[in-house]
């Protein structure tokens, strides 16, 4: 099975995009949440830390892969950066999805669930973005 | 020839780029409150702070330029919180991978570094120049200061043109329309104001060539 990298500005999100999509699936999904930063006074902010991803990334590992799930702006460029700082053979099994970040994680932890590969979790994920909300 | 350029001046490079963004940061969020969302000035503010705190310990940055690169990048992209972090995470994590173990450089060795540390910052952020980012202040000094090297100026005569190259280049940015980052939304409304990141990336070849084209005084200080 493959794991799941929630990557959001906002640690909230984070977390609770994490707990939506692990309530979806009967089976459990490796699953983590990585969103904010933590100034000098030890608080929350909103933001991004690639070192936060990169760690995710380590403890969730799998060898069928991550996919990892952002949110905007700098969650891209900081799961990106997490990337390049892996090993070539941990990154080569690891995805950025341009899935939403909500829907597409519902999704992919169905899928991810059923035991789907990397590749097809994601591209499941992504087809969330064609789907209407309201019809019209 | 000129002299190399020691670890020393590097470290104080970097000492002056996190005092001159801290100096700044009333202006950086003012530029960023017009076209972004008014955070670049705090980011970079904690993360500068975080880059000076490192630079007191000298263990923890390592003996050579390779290792106070890798330490400054890994301390930015964990501490900014927006997209400099990664960015200038990117141009330090290129620039060291030249300069591993070693303790010195020549000025085409620096130039190079900077090359390198461009094409990082191109390829994280995905921009080209006139697209009003970071790359309109970086582009703009590499190019000057490999113009120099090629002329055979000294270090100090050649970290001035990249200098005024980088004032020019950030200068131009107000005269440009966003497409990349937060600003794009803005579509047109974004011309007239010079761009945060820009203004931090002149701050960072500012320093440069304060501390790096002059050796004497990075020797007293």
């Amino acid at each position: 099975m493959i794991a799941l990298i929630i990557v959001s500005h906002c640690h909230d999100i984070a977390e609770g995009v994490c707990r939506l999509a692990g309530e979806m699936t009967q089976t459990p999904v490796p699953i983590a949440g990585v969103g904010g930063i933590v100034d000098e006074n030890g608080q929350r902010q909103i933001g991004t830390d690639a070192t936060a991803v990169l760690e995710a990334i380590e403890s969730c590992w799998r060898p069928a892969g991550v996919l990892i799930l952002v949110d905007l702006g700098s969650a891209i460029l900081s799961a990106e950066t997490a990337l390049e700082l892996l090993p070539d053979e941990q990154r080569e099994r690891c995805l950025i999805s341009n899935a939403p970040l909500v829907e597409g994680a519902v999704v992919a932890a169905l899928e991810a669930s059923l035991g789907h590969s990397l590749e097809d979790v994601n591209r499941a994920a992504e087809a969330v973005r064609n789907l209407d909300k309201v019809l019209r | 020839m000129s002299q190399d350029i020691t670890l020393a001046q590097f470290r104080r490079w970097l000492s002056l780029f996190a005092e001159q963004v801290q100096e700044q940061v009333d202006l950086l969020t003012e530029l960023d409150a017009a076209i972004g969302d008014a955070d670049h000035g705090a980011n970079m503010q904690r993360g500068m702070r975080k880059v000076q705190e490192r630079l007191q310990d000298p263990t923890a940055t390592g003996g050579d330029i390779g290792s106070l690169f890798r330490s400054i990048a890994m301390t930015l992209i964990s501490t900014v919180g927006g997209a400099a972090g990664p960015l200038f995470g990117a141009f330090f994590l290129r620039a060291a991978k030249d300069v591993d173990g070693t303790d010195a450089v020549s000025l085409e060795q620096l130039a190079a570094m900077f090359r390198s540390g461009l094409e990082g910052v191109q390829q994280r952020g995905k921009a080209q120049i006139e697209e009003k980012t970071m790359i309109d202040a970086l582009q703009p000094a590499v190019e000057a200061l490999e113009a120099a090297v090629a002329e055979g100026l000294d270090a100090a005569a050649a970290l001035d043109r990249a200098l005024e190259a980088a004032r020019r280049g950030m200068l131009h940015t107000a005269e440009l329309q966003a497409s990349k980052g937060r600003a794009s939304y803005l579509g047109p409304r974004s011309i007239g104001h010079q761009d945060p990141g820009a203004t931090s990336a002149f701050y960072l070849i500012q320093s440069a060539a304060a501390a790096l084209g002059r050796q004497a005084q990075a020797e007293e200080s």
